[in-house]
């Protein structure tokens, strides 16, 4: 390739983020105490909107940017991960507040330990909850990340205590679970 | 003449005990007699119970690390108030182990519905008569009661993702 073409790809590359990283459409996937710092970001004294994030989709379709906002139960799991599958390409997950980094102080029965072994995450954001100047810092830091085009591919495997590549799970259902479950008995 | 005294005059064979603490009544009443009680509870116009405010129960595996003996495993609790005559009172049921079934109230306080659900979700006591005694908290798929004290405090059963 010439280096016309080069720096054209380049630029263009750039081009696109600049225009991603101000024009995120989020999906706010709001299940608990978080999801009033997260209005309180969204509203009009700390105000989403000048960072171009001000307009919540509430269809994955439309969605750039997935918000996991407060604790996510075993229960709610797979409806999280088929929202996240439905989004389309290129897409984000921002982890709000310690329960969806970690779980937070719920070790027990019903919580999912971190939304990071369900789907790759790219911001986390802790706190309990995060202040809204948490949030936006680390909202800034989103949109660096999307500036530079990057995308987190990697699922937490928290029995081996190792990252992995999404890849992995691709394909990994309820369906399969169960069939999984079936055959194992 | 308090609600206690009045289920204790009514019902003296199927109260196993009663004790009030600063003015909060409890009768422990045999579990045949619960629909009895109930209805009695609710429909007597001098106690006129019309407001289950609770229902739960209790495990007391291994209580107090064995040291306190106790005859059954379980307890279901009922706490009963009335809006006419701003009473309370609470109604403990002790469950065998072997048979952890009890008749269903849903039927006199509708607010029961859910409650015994939950408490057949976290705790797997029957309700005999229940009109849809599934799990209520819990997925389908969650095997086992998750408040029993031997259910594992660290049994994880994700539907997806890694048992973590």
């Amino acid at each position: 390739m010439s280096s016309a073409s080069n720096f054209f790809t380049s630029k263009l590359s750039d081009a696109l983020g600049w225009a991603r990283k101000y024009s995120i459409f989020q999906y706010p996937f709001v299940t608990a105490c978080c999801g009033m710092e997260y209005m309180a970001t969204a509203a009009s004294h700390y105000d989403i909107d000048r960072f171009g994030a001000g307009f919540p989709r509430f269809s994955p379709r439309q969605s750039d940017v997935l918000f996991v906002v407060g604790t996510i139960s075993h229960k709610m799991a797979p409806v999280l991960k088929m929202v996240y599958d439905q989004m389309c390409e290129p897409k984000w997950v921002v982890a709000f507040g310690v329960c969806t980094c970690t779980g937070g102080f719920y070790d027990n029965y019903a919580t999912v330990m971190g939304i990071d072994t369900i789907i790759p995450v790219d911001i986390y954001i802790p706190g309990c909850p995060p202040r809204p100047e948490n949030v936006l810092d680390g909202l800034m830091k989103l949109q660096e990340k999307i500036q530079r085009g990057e995308q987190s591919r990697i699922l937490y495997d928290s029995r081996t205590k190792i990252g992995r590549p999404a890849e992995f799970q691709q394909g990994y259902s309820i369906q399969k679970h169960l069939e999984d479950r079936e055959s194992s008995v | 003449m308090t609600p206690l005294q009045r289920v204790q005059e009514k019902f003296s064979q199927e109260v196993i005990e009663t004790h009030t603490f600063r003015g909060d009544e409890t009768v422990i009443i045999r579990s045949n007699a619960l629909r009895a009680v109930a209805q009695f509870l609710k429909e007597t116009p001098e106690l006129d119970f019309n407001f289950l405010m609770d229902l739960t129960a209790v495990d007391y595996l291994n209580f107090a690390d064995g040291q306190i003996k106790r005859e059954a495993r379980f307890e279901v609790v009922y706490h009963f108030y009335s809006l006419k005559h701003n009473h309370r009172l609470r109604l403990k049921v002790p469950i065998e182990e072997k048979h952890p079934e009890i008749d269903t109230i849903s039927d006199l306080w509708p607010s029961a519905n859910w409650y015994e659900r939950e408490v057949w979700d976290m705790f797997g006591i029957q309700f005999q008569g229940h009109p849809n005694l599934k799990r209520i908290l819990m997925y389908e798929e969650f095997q086992g009661h998750p408040l029993r004290k031997d259910y594992p405090f660290n049994k994880r059963q994700p539907l997806v993702g890694p048992v973590n």
